[in-house]
């Protein structure tokens, strides 16, 4: 049985790539939060798992004219758009040969060749930068849309109200995509969130909206490809609110008393994106536990390799202090 | 050659850099006006009519009226620079640079760097600076020390129409993010401008007056104010060096310490405050570099450490005047 309601529904082989982007995020985190615990991480990181649906979902939509601008659990967006994944450990672990040199660290993951654009500090401003994004894809007639992933916390956050506004003025190529994972930080949403619907704020914003169970990599597929053809197609923006679990607390090391005894395992047991996508390949799309299970195994070498790799990198070289701080230092 | 206005030196600074490349856009509230009113087209050409006309020659597409958004709009102005385009966003007054920070001091400022040198941001900001108009608080500073904290950026400070002329095309031409700062009170100045394009490096001081007494460092309108204030002493017998380093980042200190080398005597003339601003700046540089070669304790005139008041008695009191300058002067001279 396949699915036949939607519009875009995903091929096998595009189940096969999105299950590999997702189940390597899933296992990327795993191993690094086991690093961090054993206090092999030289920096503070913000896991995505649990959430992995959504960047694999909008990834297996997005082709090389198209920006994605991260947010700071930025692992798993930087996984699925197809970073490498050596130069992303290395990055998270601050070493020489990482993405950004060891000048950004995990929540900056940035690759300009695959318009992978790195995180902000103040989380909002991604909204805004990628209705940059988008008006020099206009600008240049390329075809191509801008993807701006925001956490609910962000949302609160005036600039993105603003690039709601500004996108649809403009007209942009933009798709707004909010990954709600339930909490900014340790404040969840019921207390932050008025209205409790960050996708009710499209509409008010001339753009339209929809919210959907992250859980469900088919439904994840579904909005944002509607969303994103609508933005090609010169629809103009669109929002799309992703209900998607987060895992783990807001940063590694985080012990999260502000969540409810057993909500986690709750979430693992009955809200995890990767167990419901490998069910639904066996029961649909005729994949063997076995063909799965080689491509977890797979995916496992790989993340040995590339923690294997960023451990025994060189540290990053002093030089590097007063590089890049400008592209012309004519004068300086 | 022509006589032009500070404010049409700047346009055509714009036009020839719009001409010459198809990436240079513009960004920013009323740079055309009239958008769904009823009314004119272009009918302001920008809120200090700057940008009048472009809309005609380029277009809306390329002229982009925003909604009152600095933030949205300047941060999209950065995400389209490191893009590829070559952006021209104004902030109508510097002051409201409090609704665009993170814009402007952590993502232009810092993406390259951040993202280990992949892109570059060939951005500028227009903006607008200065007291004198009765405007108050939240509409008369000159904030551009704050931007020169931050490296990354690069800031330019015209006081001419023929300076601003061709830093502004070297602005706009730089792979840097470039802040642009433009005095209003200038914008009426007259002077002889070149009708075609050119360019002005960054990080180099003009001469503006040579005397050997004093060296005298007056940045963007306080320059004007200075070279009065010069004028005056001279008939007193003290000569100055006037020296604009018409941008602060890049900074010619090599044009003040030669100058400082010569009279052993610095006074700096400055319309942003008198705490962690520019003079504060180059005073601390020179006195770092230069101490052997000083004859006298280094003097700033600056504004007082006060917000800008509306009224003009007391804005007349806030804003360095020529007799201010000749005191100061006169008081290295003592020594």
């Amino acid at each position: 049985m396949t699915v036949s309601r939607t519009i875009y529904a995903p091929s096998r082989e595009g189940l096969r790539d999105a299950y590999g982007a997702m189940q390597k995020i899933r296992c990327f985190e795993e191993r690094l939060h086991a690093e961090f615990a054993a206090g092999r991480v030289p920096s503070s990181v913000h896991l995505y798992a649990g959430q992995e649906a959504s960047a694999a979902g909008i990834c297996a939509h997005l082709g090389a004219q198209d920006y994605l601008h991260n947010t700071h659990r930025a692992h798993g967006p930087a996984i699925a758009r197809g970073a490498d994944l050596i130069a992303i450990t290395k990055e998270i672990y601050l070493r020489a040969g990482g993405l950004c040199q060891g000048k950004g660290g995990s929540p900056h993951l940035h690759d300009a060749r695959l318009r992978l654009i790195g995180a902000n500090g103040g989380v909002g401003s991604g909204a805004a930068l990628a209705c940059g994004s988008a008006l020099a894809i206009r600008h240049r007639q390329e075809n191509g849309v801008a993807v701006a992933l925001l956490g609910d916390g962000a949302c609160n956050q005036g600039v993105v109200s603003e690039s709601f506004n500004l996108a649809s003025v403009w007209k942009l190529p933009v798709v707004f995509a909010i990954e709600n994972n339930g909490y900014a930080e340790a404040t969840a949403t019921s207390y932050a969130i008025a209205g409790d619907n960050l996708a009710a704020r499209g509409p008010a914003f001339g753009m339209p909206s929809t919210r959907v169970d992250g859980a469900d990599y088919f439904a994840v597929h579904e909005a944002a490809g509607v969303a994103i053809e609508r933005a090609r197609s010169g629809g103009g923006p669109s929002l799309v609110e992703i209900m998607a679990p987060r895992f783990y607390g807001h940063y590694e090391g985080d012990a999260q008393k502000y969540r409810a005894p057993g909500e986690v395992a709750e979430l693992r047991r009955t809200r995890d994106c990767l167990t419901r996508l490998r069910q639904r390949m066996i029961d649909e799309y005729q994949f063997s536990t076995a063909e799965i299970d080689a491509m977890d195994a797979e995916i496992g070498v790989d993340i040995d390799r590339a923690f294997a790799e960023a451990a025994a990198a060189p540290p990053s070289d002093p030089a590097l202090l007063m590089r890049d701080i400008y592209a012309d230092r004519s004068g300086l | 050659m022509s006589v032009k206005s500070y404010r049409a030196a700047i346009r055509e600074a714009l036009e020839h850099e719009m001409q010459r490349d198809p990436d240079v856009v513009l960004i920013g509230q009323d740079l055309a006006g009239g958008a769904g009113g009823g009314g004119e087209d272009d009918a302001w050409g920008g809120p200090m009519a700057v940008t009048k006309g472009l809309v005609g020659k380029f277009g809306r597409e390329r002229v982009l009226d925003t909604p009152v958004s600095e933030a949205a709009s300047i941060g999209a102005a950065v995400g389209a620079a490191a893009a590829g385009l070559r952006p021209v966003a104004e902030l109508m007054f510097c002051d409201f640079i409090g609704v665009c920070c993170d814009q402007i001091l952590n993502q232009a400022a810092k993406y390259r760097y951040t993202f280990g040198g992949q892109d570059q941001v060939p951005l500028t900001i227009r903006t607008t600076i200065g007291a004198g108009q009765q405007l108050g608080s939240q509409h008369s500073q000159a904030l551009y020390p704050l931007f020169s904290y931050f490296p990354g950026l690069k800031v330019v400070v015209p006081a001419t129409a023929y300076d601003a002329k061709g830093l502004l095309a070297t602005a706009i031409r730089d792979n840097d993010p470039v802040i642009f700062c433009e005095h209003r009170l200038l914008y009426r100045l007259r002077e002889d401008v070149p009708d075609e394009s050119y360019t002005i490096p960054f990080g180099e001081a003009r001469i503006v007056e040579e005397g050997g007494d004093v060296t005298v460092v007056a940045l963007s309108r306080m320059v004007h104010v200075a070279a009065e204030a010069v004028r005056a002493l001279r008939e007193d017998g003290i000569d100055c060096d006037l020296i604009d380093p018409r941008t602060t980042t890049p900074l010619d200190t090599d044009t003040i310490f030669d100058s400082v080398e010569a009279t052993g005597r610095l006074v700096i003339v400055d319309e942003a405050g008198p705490r962690c601003g520019t003079a504060s700046d180059i005073a601390a540089i020179v006195a770092e570099e230069m101490f052997n070669a000083l004859r006298a304790p280094i003097r700033r005139v600056t504004p007082p450490y006060a917000p800008v008041p509306a009224a003009p008695e007391l804005e007349r009191s806030y804003v360095p005047d020529a007799s201010r300058i000749i005191a100061a002067v006169r008081s290295v001279m003592e020594r």
